[in-house]
């Protein structure tokens, strides 16, 4: 276990490196923040200043190695648009972003093992072919679209919740039931899928022989070896919306870390995307981390 | 939309065998009802995509601004209406025809980009195996570890956002999918026995590899790739309704879902039929995969063949 910790570490680490990297310098080919940020009437001599402000006079491997060097005291450098520490920045919204996906990934993982655990159990039936339609339509639908419709039909026709923003507890519905969506389509099939599996395997025939009752069946015996295909999908999902919701994000005026994303690298502010990449992909390594052990946990064979 | 039986079926080499395989191909899609008007509805799609601007392409550009945000179900102004009109009175049924080909163009070219060389790779790493696998498996643990879409959000952003380049993007971002499966599938297939017997008989690599391993794996990635299909037009219709996918005069789906976005209030059309678009194209392709995945696979093949009991 620990070996597979190690290992994962470093190759992690070594595919973060290229990332920073990369987007270093990819981004700073975007173009020149002083064009941005000083107005158009702005004499050489003030563009000169800024540049000189922000250090982006000197040649881009200088400019790279001051920020990596900076980065080994844990200095992220400051964010342009903000005039704030960067990470400041980051953290702020990777927090909102952090919340939203563990209450949508919560209640998806609950209502997918319910429904999908069912489906499987009448295999075949009405309920069985309701959730497969359900899931597929669910699977197919783009997120962006969704969103709109539900703004249209929900807050701007019902008026039952607010269009965008943060603030109530109403603001967080929209948002959540369309990222709920698409991770529910997939995961109910793959919960179905691996309970049909477990159904038809023999520890279920020797309970059902014992007469045990249906419930138990399910719940006991076969959703715990079940769960590890499924766990793997979550985690999937999970860091897909850890990597910013960016539509959703920006649709509803969320201020997560998917639509400071989008706005930092449009708005050329360097230091926030990388600050940005850099959290989000410690935070997905942790989630595999936790994945891994909850596999380790649930299935006795892979602890080692 | 008529115009589907044009389609042209890719060329196969021995025409006489071919027929009785289409035929059986075609009784087995009946079996399954969904798949099949999952196909007949992809058929549209690729109909339009191939006649549709040389059809209605002057439909589509021309304004006309009595019909601005006309309503649909309004036959008054005619047929080419009837799903209302745009923010410059252009005729949404005509657009959506016409955006179909950029729409499908773009993920077609990306999903055969991404499958050609993920495939090709998959085939060096597993059979080579060794060294070289070794570096082919990092460098997909390395794009997998991107987070795609801000990828795709830089070069689009540095490079112009032109067909091409989205076509790329998207390639490239989709290869690790073929890799890996590709891979896996290789490492169990050269194992089996008809593989072993080919090496002792003495064919070259690239006759084992072409001849008698590919063949095998290639249901599983052709089943893959019509779901991947799907992801890759999502992303697409994300990326060009951020603003950074393709830009006007030239239409997507997801473009125009994007441009209806400011009318929603007062003229909720014009977003919702673009969308509409891209759903039943994406479940299309969902249902016809599950279907390959039964249809492609020898052991599973009886369930539709012998027609089942639900349609008996």
């Amino acid at each position: 276990m620990q070996r597979m910790i190690g290992k994962r570490a470093v190759s992690s680490l070594i595919s973060l490196v290229g990332l920073v990297v990369l987007v270093f310098f990819l981004s700073r080919l975007t173009g020149d923040p002083a064009a941005l940020y000083l107005p158009i009437d702005a004499s050489e001599e003030m563009r000169q200043n800024f540049r000189e402000i922000h250090g982006l006079n000197d040649p881009l491997l200088v400019q790279f190695g001051r920020y990596i060097g900076d980065l080994a005291v844990l200095d992220f450098g400051e964010s342009i648009r903000k005039a704030r520490p960067a990470i400041e920045v980051v953290l702020e919204g990777f927090a909102w972003t952090l919340q939203l996906a563990l209450i949508t990934m919560t209640l998806v993982t609950l209502a997918a093992v319910v429904l999908g655990s069912l489906a499987a159990f009448r295999v075949g039936s009405l309920f069985d072919r309701l959730a497969s339609m359900l899931s597929l339509i669910g699977a197919s639908a783009p997120d962006f679209w969704i969103a709109i419709v539900a703004i249209v039909v929900f807050s701007v026709g019902l008026g039952w919740v607010p269009t965008s923003g943060t603030g109530t507890v109403w603001h967080w519905i929209l948002p959540i039931a369309v990222l709920f969506i698409r991770p529910f389509g997939l995961i109910v099939q793959v919960v179905r899928g691996a309970m049909l599996t477990a159904l038809g395997s023999a520890y279920v025939k020797t309970a059902r022989a014992k007469g045990v009752r249906n419930r138990p069946i399910i719940f006991v015996h076969t959703l715990r070896n079940a769960m590890l295909p499924v766990i793997t999908v979550i985690g999937d999902q999970a860091a897909a919306l850890l990597n910013g919701a960016v539509v959703v994000e920006t649709i509803f005026g969320f201020p997560g870390v998917g639509k400071l994303m989008i706005d930092s690298i449009l708005q050329r502010d360097f230091n926030v995307i990388l600050a940005a990449i850099m959290v989000t992909a410690l935070a997905i390594f942790v989630m595999n981390l936790l994945i891994d052990i909850a596999y380790a946990l649930l299935d006795p064979r892979i602890r080692t | 939309m008529s115009d589907t039986t044009t389609v042209p079926v890719p060329p196969k080499p021995a025409a006489m065998r071919e027929r009785p395989a289409l035929l059986r191909l075609a009784s087995m899609l009946w079996a399954d009802k969904f798949a099949f008007a999952a196909a007949l509805l992809l058929l549209a799609m690729i109909g339009c995509a191939l006649v549709g601007p040389w059809l209605m392409g002057d439909a589509a550009g021309g304004q006309n601004l009595r019909a601005r945000n006309a309503p649909p179900f309004d036959l008054s102004r005619g047929w080419l209406y009837v799903l209302g009109g745009d923010a410059l009175g252009r005729p949404l049924l005509a657009r959506i025809v016409v955006a179909a080909q950029n729409t499908l163009l773009i993920a077609a070219g990306a999903v055969a980009c991404s499958m050609i060389i993920g495939t090709t790779l998959g085939l060096v790493a597993g059979y080579r195996g060794g060294w070289t696998g070794e570096v082919i498996m990092r460098l997909a643990d390395v794009i997998m570890s991107f987070p795609s879409l801000l990828l795709a959000v830089i070069v689009l952003y540095m490079l112009a956002p032109s067909v091409a380049n989205l076509v790329l993007v998207l390639a490239i971002t989709r290869i690790p999918i073929y890799l890996r499966t590709t891979r896996a599938e290789v490492l169990e297939v050269r194992e089996r026995m008809f593989v072993q017997a080919a090496i002792v008989m003495g064919a070259s690599t690239p006759r084992i590899v072409f001849r008698h391993i590919l063949p095998v794996i290639l249901p599983t990635l052709l089943t893959i790739a019509t779901l991947d299909f799907a992801f890759v037009m999502l992303a697409e219709s994300a990326l060009s309704f951020l603003g950074i996918g393709i830009q006007a005069p030239e239409i997507t789906w997801g473009l125009m879902v994007s441009q209806g976005r400011q009318y929603l209030t007062s003229a909720w059309w014009l977003a919702f039929w673009p969308g509409l678009a891209i759903i039943l194209t994406t479940m299309s392709l969902n249902l016809l995969s599950g279907w390959m995945r039964v249809a492609l696979d020898p052991t599973q093949r009886w369930r539709l063949e012998i027609g089942g009991k639900r349609n008996g």
